[in-house]
């Protein structure tokens, strides 16, 4: 009895795995002392600055650098001219496309990047794009994708003219660039034509912005002496980087350094490869110099990185008491100009064959077209992972025009159609395998504790209220319960450039029982630093505190794909538990020495091997860090040291149920989102503390995008939303407040059960907001309605269904 | 540009220099005197990463030309640190209630919350709200940083009074 307690009071002195440890992060960025990209200064450092096309399609006549280059500190003018005798004015994309540098004859999208100057501080750097001269002829604008799409449609990609092959199979249009399925078509269509019921809808998910507070940016240093490039850059995956660069480049990759300094927040936003860091790396080669390239938010919101922009048709079938029996779905997915989506290779429209959710639905079809625009390029994944919100929105939408269909309750008919405990690992009709789940259980706790019943029928008074002339206020239930798949991935399935998505810690234990890790990871905001010292901390016995964590410097970093996708957890957390595994089966081995005892008569207690029977025999981690470098011990090397890639064996499955309850003001279109509960069920919870800040931040992006963000574009492809004046950032103001809850289904792959969350939240609660404003307006007839749901389109809603006074 | 001379007074210190007319507050005091806790999100006023104290107000320094600084008295987040290193109390509530994640925000949230803990020694939730809405956060969604704030209202309240 007496021993369990210390056992405990030890376990809690580790500050491991379960508690809310503080983050060590904290103590640097609360007083200003982070070290973020834009605050690197090297000796001589320039600055370069981009000369952005002001249409959306132009042939680029000629481009005048002379005055620019008269321009007082600048040192340089870099147009396509310049880097394609490199091979550099093109660079390959993530999805096996490619992309201009700089304009190469054409530009494709407002915004976009045809000359890079360099001057000696940002100021001069902005005199010199003034003073470039760019003469441009304007040509036909094509914005929406399914005019793209039409016969006679202007060819965007004359690059690629005659080209019917892609990079992920036929094209069947100039501006077609795959079409990627999954499911079964004809089947689907069997049970679709043979349904007691159907419903069909198109389910928009409009472009939008990961937008983090930091903008994209690196500083390229390339030292002639030794040959060796050192580029600093918001990178969410620095060695994919080291490895792009080495390839384009040409440089050898042992020459090439790529660090990760904190990141100000990636959101996706960060993944990719930018004309910026070419251009720059270009700019310190020709000049000898370092040169820094940050972006403004103007160029942010314009040229790197926009999400979603998803057309889906779907169709969902179902018997006449509501068991669903076939899902199709139809999307057209606009890529903008260049298909720059970040996607595992075989994936070029993510996960979106996730779509099936949380359901069991024995039959399914999904197809997907990309297809080119005059618009940004990007499709990355804005906190979620590959196209999930995207797949989560739709399915979380068809399952309410179901309901609407079948008049009846949609939480019930939820219930009806979850895929049950006892049918995991669940084999979806898309594909997938779903590691674990216990959806009803769940679900029951989350309507249970928003006191379901009582606010449907508060609902039902409400619009009896409203219909008696009392009340000019709506209430809308929104719903969702969702299932993200995360961690990619198995390096079978799921690569990058080739590069198989693994990920990887190694760690080492000083002498006096400390430790340093490091990862191929890199944090923006997760607190890597603080959570994955407490996994080791939990798995080796030694305590958090003294456990340094380093990721972002490949130099030093053991090779990982970075993060993103919510990969961190699921791949570089299970790298860390093996890793420190491996450490702790060779101190066992040292304990059995020292205590002259076999291996297998130890036990393993906390921080300690003790001998079995035998509590007063043991040796301390600590302890047994010591004898490693102090004691020759036969058939044992020194040191205590491991490293471990982890491959995956599946993804994993977090999911949720999240309901919002809004008041919807039908004169004005203003709403208030009076509660918000979050249950998420990630597996294992290293750090319940920065668990729930993950939930209210991905939360809070979700009510953005709901209810008012929007990348938006004119019929000339003039960008509309390229300030934070008109893209809509919540402050904490409008922010509701979040109710957080879980309950734990471990994933019985993953070394210690751990799934991931960091995305959950934004993927579950955009169709939770956007239910809550349908559900609104449900018994006056509406069925669907494109977010985002800001207070004109909301008024709009109300207008069309008649709600407003003659 | 023809440079002008300007001097003035950063987290107690006086410091001077040569910036051209049209130099903004924030990229003197990052590139000139390497404050780099003032950070810059948009340049257009809208997100408030770059908030400091001047002159007893909260302003946003991607806004004010440094000339315009001339002869003030600026404080940003690391002058906020008591005077034996250790975290101010603002600073040590957004740790204890995890107000931050990346933290490319939280200087200007620190500095600001200075400010309205100043002019609002007891808000209220809505008040902190209202009071914050000039600075985004990216990570937070906010409900952490209402939490530091109103947490470092009674701390420096409790701290006034047993002063007094
Ligand atoms: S940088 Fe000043 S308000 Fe955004
Ligand atoms: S902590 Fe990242 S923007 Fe606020």
């Amino acid at each position: 009895m007496k021993d369990e307690v210390t056992s405990k009071d030890r376990a809690a002195g580790l500050k491991g795995m379960g508690t809310s440890r503080k983050r060590v992060e904290d103590v640097r960025f609360t007083q200003g002392k982070g070290n973020y990209v834009d605050d690197i200064k090297l000796d001589g450092m320039l600055f370069g600055d981009f000369v952005r096309s002001p249409y959306a399609h132009a042939k680029v006549v000629n481009i005048d650098t002379s005055a620019a280059m008269k321009v007082p500190g600048v040192l340089a003018v870099l147009t396509a001219k310049e880097l394609a005798p490199l091979g550099l004015h093109w660079m390959p994309t993530l999805a096996g496309d490619k992309q201009m540098v700089l304009a190469d004859g054409k530009v494709l999208f407002q915004g976009q990047e045809v000359a890079f100057v360099v001057a000696t501080d940002r100021y001069a750097a902005a005199d010199g794009v003034e003073a470039v001269e760019v003469d441009y002829e304007e040509l036909p604008v094509v914005v929406d994708p399914f005019k793209a799409m039409e016969p006679d449609a202007p060819v965007l990609r004359e690059d690629l003219a005659g080209k019917m092959e892609g990079a992920h199979g036929p094209r069947k249009h100039h501006n077609h660039i795959f079409t990627w399925e999954a499911g079964e078509k004809d089947a689907t269509e069997k049970v679709l034509s043979g349904a007691d019921v159907v419903a069909e809808e198109m389910v928009y998910y409009h472009r939008t912005h990961p937008c983090p507070l930091e903008t994209c940016g690196c500083v390229a240093s390339m030292d002639k002496v030794t040959g060796k490039l050192t580029l600093y850059g918001t990178f969410q995956a620095p060695h994919a980087i080291r490895t792009v660069v080495a390839l384009i480049s040409g440089i050898a990759e042992h020459n090439i350094r790529v660090i990760s300094p904190d990141i100000g927040g990636g959101f996706g936003n960060k993944v990719g490869a930018y004309s910026g860091y070419v251009c720059s790396v270009v700019a310190s080669i020709v000049t000898g110099k370092p040169v820094k390239w940050v972006e403004d938010r103007m160029d942010n919101l314009m040229s790197t990185a926009f999400a979603r922009d998803y057309w889906m048709q779907g169709k969902i079938a179902a018997t006449k008491d509501g068991k669903i029996t076939g899902l199709w779905c139809h999307t057209t997915a606009d890529h903008g100009g260049f298909d720059a989506c970040a996607d595992p290779t075989k994936f070029p429209a993510g996960f979106m064959n996730i779509c099936t959710g949380s359901y069991d639905i024995p039959t399914a079809y999904l197809a997907v077209d990309g297809v080119y625009t005059n618009k940004a390029p990007g499709g990355v994944a804005y906190r979620c992972s590959f196209r999930v919100t995207e797949a989560a929105y739709f399915i979380e939408r068809m399952i309410e025009v179901l309901a609407i269909k079948l008049n009846m309750d949609a939480a019930e008919l939820r219930r009806i159609n979850f895929i049950r405990k006892d049918q995991f690992p669940y084999n979806s009709a898309l594909g997938w395998e779903y590691d674990s789940g216990d959806y009803h259980t769940a679900w029951d706790k989350a309507l249970k504790a928003v006191g379901y019943d009582a606010l449907r029928a508060e609902q039902a008074q409400r619009i009896a209220d409203f219909k008696a002339g009392k009340t000019r206020k709506l209430m809308g239930i929104g719903l969702t319960h969702f299932t993200e798949i995360v961690g990619a991935g198995p390096v079978k399935n799921c690569d990058i450039l080739g590069l198989g998505m693994f990920d990887s810690c190694e760690i080492r234990i000083h002498p006096t029982g400390s430790a340093i890790a490091r990862l191929g990871t890199i944090s923006q905001g997760q607190g890597h630093a603080t959570t994955f010292a407490q996994i080791i901390a939990s798995e080796i016995g030694l305590p958090a505190d003294d456990i340094t964590l380093e990721e972002g410097d490949t130099d030093t970093a053991p090779y990982g794909l970075g993060t993103y996708g919510s990969r961190s957890t699921p791949v570089a957390g299970a790298a860390t538990a093996m890793a420190a595994r491996k450490i702790r089966a060779k101190a066992q081995m040292i304990a059995a020495y020292l205590l002259e005892v076999h291996d297998d008569d130890l036990e393993w207690d906390v921080d300690r091997f003790v001998v079995k029977g035998d509590a007063t025999r043991f040796k301390t981690m600590k302890e047994l860090a010591f004898a490693a470098y102090n004691k020759a011990i036969p058939g044992l090397e020194p040191g205590l040291e491991a490293v471990s890639y982890y491959d995956p064996p599946n993804m994993t499955y977090p999911f949720g149920a999240y309901i919002c309850v809004m008041d919807i003001d039908v004169d004005t279109g203003e709403h208030d989102v009076r509660q918000f509960y979050a249950l998420d069920d990630c597996g294992t919870r290293i750090n319940p503390m920065i668990i729930e800040g993950q939930v209210h931040g991905g939360c809070t992006e979700g009510y953005a995008i709901a209810m008012g963000q929007e990348i938006a574009y004119d019929e000339m492809g003039n960008h509309k939303t390229a300030t934070l004046m008109d893209f809509f950032l919540p402050t904490a103001w409008e922010t509701p407040t979040y109710t957080t809850d879980f309950t734990v289904t471990p994933s019985p792959h993953h070394p210690i059960g751990a799934k991931g969350v960091g995305e959950s939240p934004n993927v579950g609660s955009v169709p939770c907001f956007s239910n809550a404003v349908h559900d609104a307006f449900r018994h006056f007839g509406l069925v669907q309605s494109h977010m985002p749901h800001d207070h004109w389109r909301i008024w709009k809603i109300a207008e069309d269904l008649g709600l407003h006074a003659e | 540009m023809s440079k002008m001379h300007v001097k003035l007074k950063v987290n107690g210190q006086e410091v001077e220099g040569l910036a051209e007319p049209r130099t903004l507050l924030i990229h003197f005091l990052r590139e000139n005197l390497r404050i780099t806790g003032p950070h810059i999100g948009c340049e257009t006023s809208h997100c408030g990463a770059c908030t400091v104290d001047m002159n007893g107000k909260s302003v946003k320094s991607c806004t004010v030309f440094v000339a315009q600084a001339n002869g003030a008295d600026v404080t940003t987040v690391e002058g906020l640190v008591n005077a034996d290193g250790s975290l101010g109390v603002i600073q040590e509530m957004f740790r204890e209630h995890h107000g931050l994640q990346c933290g490319f925000c939280t200087p200007g949230m620190i500095t600001r919350a200075h400010r309205l803990l100043q002019e609002n020694p007891s808000p209220t939730e809505e008040e902190v709200r209202f009071g914050m809405a000039g600075n985004l956060c990216r990570c937070t969604g906010y409900q952490n940083i209402v939490k530091a704030i109103l947490a470092s209202a009674d701390l420096l309240k409790g701290q006034k009074e047993a002063a007094e």
